[in-house]
């Protein structure tokens, strides 16, 4: 999952492209608008560069902390059968991670980089992983909605400019599919069972609609910023778009159920084909983002803690005749 | 401590602020570059990279990482470093021109002179 890098679309940015050579910028610009990709060793604009280890790298970071609610689940989760999915699932999560930070070396961060930048809270991470997973119910939410809400931001993303992303995002695209049938299935059973289920099922999507709406962040206001960004085929929906993309998949899916979603403005609007809502609590998610939220410090000190204690591990095997070359894509 | 609710996280007794020393260059180990060949009789793909601090542990965790969820008959890894690649900004050297019909299937056309053959010895 989990790709929704929080970019602040409304920084001033007129000095994106300043300093750069404006020859070198028009051919790189060509090539994006011919569909074709970048790769690692071409000539890029310092922002293009910036702009995408920021987004790649907390993508990276998403997979790797969303792993934390949901793995708190693999022991309790009922039945062998979803153990074991879950565990597939998790699995899957750190392996997205793997690929994500890989993508992300070939512009030039490290690995160790990356990691610090995360265990020391300088780097953010997708905001509903600061939420926690209450019941056997979250878990089965989180793994239906939050990966249907990655998987469309993904799929925009595996169609953007720089190659080695899209071969990542593409892979993970794959599993993913394995991650919505699994959670779908869940949601399902509960929301089929017994009054008791049904219940709980309900709970957990209430909680969980506030952060979903928050998923994909606030409506991007229009800006050069943006715009360039968007001519780049770094961000390729606005947070608006994703979000109706979102609600139209899967608002029905859940009414199908005969659950109740917590906003009694939601519907459809015949006429324009979007849906209409009750504009999220941006500031509620500024506060969670910035270390506001109920799991915040947990999350980053568990993360802290597993670095730590592996680190023995990774220094007996570490041989000095080791040397560090960029990867090749 | 952090008090969560996963109580295995709490016996853990994690403090809230447990700073800990940043990690160094080299702390994740060099990278492999990783082959995969989908069955017997494929071509070697490449499909990314692992770190790892020798080929044996190259090998085990391109296997978690790539022949985890699909099939697999084999796989290669080579460091990094070992591998030379071509500058794509040279790519113009692997153009090819419209004199070199020669050497493509398509430079050869031997209908017109057999027919031309047939004509002349059917008479
Ligand atoms: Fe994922
Ligand atoms: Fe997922």
């Amino acid at each position: 999952m989990y790709g929704n890098a929080y970019i602040d679309p409304n920084e001033k940015a007129n000095a994106m492209i300043a300093g750069e050579d404006p020859i070198k910028l028009a051919e790189f610009e060509a090539r994006i608008a011919r569909g074709e990709k970048i790769e690692p060793k071409d000539w890029m604009p310092k922002e293009y560069r910036k702009q995408l280890i920021r987004m790649i790298e907390q993508h990276g970071h998403s997979e790797i902390i969303g792993a934390l609610p949901e793995g708190t689940w693999i022991t309790r989760a009922p039945g062998f059968k979803r153990k074991m999915a879950l565990m597939a699932k998790v699995q899957d999560e750190v392996g997205h991670a793997q690929l994500l930070y890989s993508a992300a070396e070939t512009l030039g961060k490290s690995r160790e980089d990356m990691t610090n930048d995360l265990i020391t809270g300088k780097s953010k991470y997708s905001n509903v992983f600061n939420y926690p997973a209450f019941t056997w119910a979250d878990a089965c939410i989180i793994a239906w909605l939050i990966d249907a809400g990655a998987i469309i931001n993904q799929v925009a993303n595996a169609k953007g400019s720089y190659g080695p992303y899209c071969r990542a995002l593409d892979r993970i695209c794959t599993e993913e599919s394995f991650h919505l049938k699994y959670g779908h299935d869940n949601v399902v059973t509960l929301a089929t069972g017994t009054p008791i289920q049904r219940q709980m099922v309900q709970e957990a999507l209430t909680r969980w609609w506030p952060p979903i709406m928050h998923f994909f962040g606030p409506s991007d206001k229009i800006s050069q910023h943006s715009e360039i960004l968007m001519r780049w085929k770094v961000k390729m929906a606005s947070n608006d778009d994703m979000r109706q993309q979102f609600l139209n998949m899967y608002v029905p899916k859940i009414w199908d159920l005969g659950l109740v979603l917590p906003d009694p403005k939601l519907k459809l609007n015949e006429e324009t084909k979007k849906w209409e809502y009750t504009e999220p609590d941006w500031d509620e998610f500024k506060r969670v983002i910035n270390g506001g939220g109920p799991c915040n410090a947990e999350r980053l000190a568990v993360r802290r803690m597993a670095e730590e204690r592996g680190r023995w591990v990774r220094k007996a095997l570490y041989n000095a005749t080791e040397k560090y070359v960029t990867p090749l894509a | 401590m952090i008090k969560s609710l996963d109580p295995r996280v709490t016996r853990e007794n994690i403090e809230e602020n447990n700073l800990i020393a940043p990690l160094t260059p080299m702390d994740n180990w060099e990278t492999y570059e990783v082959f995969h060949q989908k069955k017997r009789g494929d071509q070697h793909m490449h499909v990314g990279i692992v770190h790892a601090p020798n080929p044996e542990m190259a090998l085990l965790f391109g296997k978690e990482q790539y022949g985890r969820r699909s099939i697999t008959a084999n796989i290669w890894v080579v460091k990094t470093a070992n591998v030379f690649a071509s500058e794509y900004d040279d790519a113009d050297m692997f153009e090819t021109t419209p004199e070199k019909q020669y050497r493509e299937a398509g430079g050869y056309k031997v209908m017109d002179k057999i027919n031309k053959y047939k004509k002349a010895n059917k008479a």
